[in-house]
């Protein structure tokens, strides 16, 4: 006891007690705050496990061939030199980019037009809001089973309608662009409302002071809405094509359950992620099915990064 | 009238009558739950409620286990909202509040993972499942699903905005530490946050389909949404049976959801815009 005491560095024990927070050093540093690692670090090992490990695995899959029981075989390139040739690939991508497109480009133009109505009305605001949300909360096997029965070629209520009015029925589930244009309708119907309740939380933030004095300028209708309402709402649309993007890349549900494994005629309800779902668990080949999905990961941060550039952009328009 | 009015009462109509088209399917799902095929099959239909729910429901409960899947959709709805709560909200309280040494990057790691599109790690994360032997068990739907970026970035801003520094400094001289401070303090304070992410996480796992349909290969022990199209690819064409099937799935939700609603749509776009 005695030695140690004299042999004790100069610098008094008590201290850095005192003061914990005086000069500890980094390490120390990051020590006091273990109960804030702590708190973080569930999402991190989940996301590590079951997020970044899956995606770094299929990864490695991608290059090997394997049935899932078996051993796994060291492939190379073979299974992306086959992809370049895969007919049925380049379908599924050409499905997924149009069904997309069908379905991003009219939900969101929808969606503003109706922000811009919601926000212009006083009374029953809050109802129509409520309303136009619900389809959102709808599960998508639910809502695609219910659109299958719809748009049934025989007894389905779409064409009893155009039957009445004269119109030739529509073999909407049996042909190329009827599988894609249901598609596209279900998603129109699930995601204007959501978007649009998006939107009016963003005219709601444009100072109503803008308007005043753009009326007081004499500015007509369009005009204030091209010219105030459209570029003071840009970072808000971006985001929901980003949102969009990210989802509709990744459709599967729709046609899963509307055309069933077949994905319908011709294969036109065939997306990337339901052909590599079928390529994986129906036809048992993990590394095809992995290196599908490593093109399909390509595609969307392409396409985020297309987005992201896009925002940029405009952000840098507006401060110049 | 004069213009302005009339204007508005235009808004109106236009207005309600994007309302039909968004509630028509609820309205026509019931027509269908409630009659026959035969009455379906005609042309025109009938579009009035019918006195075949009984009979159509139980031709639901005897092709899929419907009570059983139920009973895992709402074993999972739960557990899966109650982790995320309180996981997402201690991270979001130490994000919102200190400034511990690599917050920035490991934050910014976390909106990453935003974009990383999930859906393709079903076939490793399939695997995975294989090797921890959780295949056909619930735990592998509500273990992954744990901890989520969007609940720690909604929650978050909200701390952010709803607690004051001053009320945490005052917690912190009479000695309480952190988890003194968020359990006192915090969960109190952004109850209302809580809330809006407890509705949004338990929709989003009721409703969940790919990962489920990968991962419970007994189709004895599925969730409801498998389960729904277990009896669609059966059934397909009986539509008054695949419809009550429907119903019944998304009956529960839109009732918790107008329970609810009022302030959940609000909190959703502020989250959002990020006000």
């Amino acid at each position: 006891m005695t030695l140690s005491r004299t042999a004790a560095p100069v610098a008094p024990k008590t201290r850095p007690r005192a003061h914990p927070h005086r000069a500890p050093g980094r390490r120390r540093r990051v020590l006091s705050y273990w109960p804030q690692y702590l708190a973080i670090s569930p999402f991190y090992i989940l996301f590590a496990v079951f997020g970044l490990a899956p995606v770094l695995f299929s990864f490695y899959l991608a290059f090997q061939r394997w049935d899932g029981i078996g051993e796994m075989q060291f492939a190379g390139l073979d299974n992306f030199k086959y992809l370049i040739k895969d007919e049925v690939f380049w379908l599924s991508l050409r499905n997924t980019l149009l069904i997309w497109v069908m379905s991003t480009v009219p939900t969101l133009c929808l969606a503003l037009v109706l922000a811009v109505m919601l926000n212009s009305v006083k009374r029953f605001k809050a109802f129509y809001r409520m309303a136009f949300f619900i389809p959102n909360i709808t599960s998508v096997v639910a809502i695609s089973i219910f659109f299958g029965a719809l748009f049934a070629t025989n007894y389905g209520l779409v064409n009893g309608v155009l039957e009445t009015v004269g119109l030739p029925g529509v073999a909407w589930l049996q042909s190329v662009w009827g599988i894609k244009t249901v598609i596209a309708v279900l998603t129109v119907w699930q995601w204007t409302g959501y978007n649009a309740i998006i939107y009016l939380a963003g005219l709601q933030t444009i100072s109503t002071d803008l308007y005043e004095q753009a009326k007081v300028d004499g500015a007509n209708a369009a005009q204030v809405f091209f010219r105030i309402t459209l570029p003071l709402l840009r970072p808000i649309i971006l985001f929901t094509v980003v949102i969009s993007t990210v989802g509709g890349l990744q459709t599967f549900t729709e046609p899963k359950v509307l055309v069933g494994d077949t994905a319908g005629t011709g294969q036109s309800g065939l997306t990337m992620v339901f052909y590599f779902y079928r390529q994986a668990f129906s036809h048992n080949d993990y590394g095809y099915g992995a290196a599908i999905a490593m093109v399909v990961l390509l595609v969307v941060a392409l396409f985020t990064i297309l987005n992201w550039t896009l925002v940029q952009r405009g952000q840098d328009g507006e401060n110049g | 009238m004069t213009p302005r009015r009339v204007r508005g009462l235009l808004l109106h109509v236009v207005l309600a009558g994007g309302t039909i088209l968004a509630l028509f399917p609820f309205y026509w799902m019931v027509v269908m739950a409630t009659n026959t095929n035969a009455d379906i099959y005609r042309f025109p239909p009938k579009l009035t409620f019918g006195s075949q729910l009984p009979t159509n429901l139980r031709n639901v409960f005897d092709s899929i286990d419907f009570f059983g899947s139920l009973l895992n959709t709402v074993i999972v709805a739960t557990t899966t909202t109650l982790l995320v709560l309180f996981f997402d909200s201690l991270a979001a309280f130490a994000f919102a509040k200190f400034d511990f040494p690599g917050r920035k990057v490991l934050f910014g790691v976390l909106i990453g993972t935003f974009f990383l599109p999930v859906g393709l790690a079903i076939i490793p994360g399939f695997v995975i499942m294989v090797e921890l032997g959780w295949v056909g068990s619930l735990k592998a739907l509500v273990v992954p699903a744990a901890a989520n970026a969007f609940g720690i970035f909604f929650l978050r801003q909200y701390i952010h905005n709803a607690v004051p520094d001053s009320v945490l400094d005052a917690a912190r001289l009479d000695g309480a530490g952190f988890f003194r401070q968020y359990f006192s303090l915090i969960v109190p304070i952004v109850r209302p946050g809580l809330a809006f992410l407890g509705i949004y996480t338990f929709i989003a796992s009721w409703n969940d389909f790919i990962w489920p349909l990968v991962v419970l290969v007994n189709p004895d022990q599925v969730t409801l949404q498998v389960a729904l199209q277990q009896l669609n690819s059966v059934h397909g064409l009986d539509y008054s049976r695949v419809m009550t099937g429907a119903l019944l799935s998304v009956i529960p939700l839109i009732v918790m959801f107008l329970l609810f609603a009022r302030n959940f749509v609000s909190d959703l776009a502020m989250g959002a815009v990020g006000e």
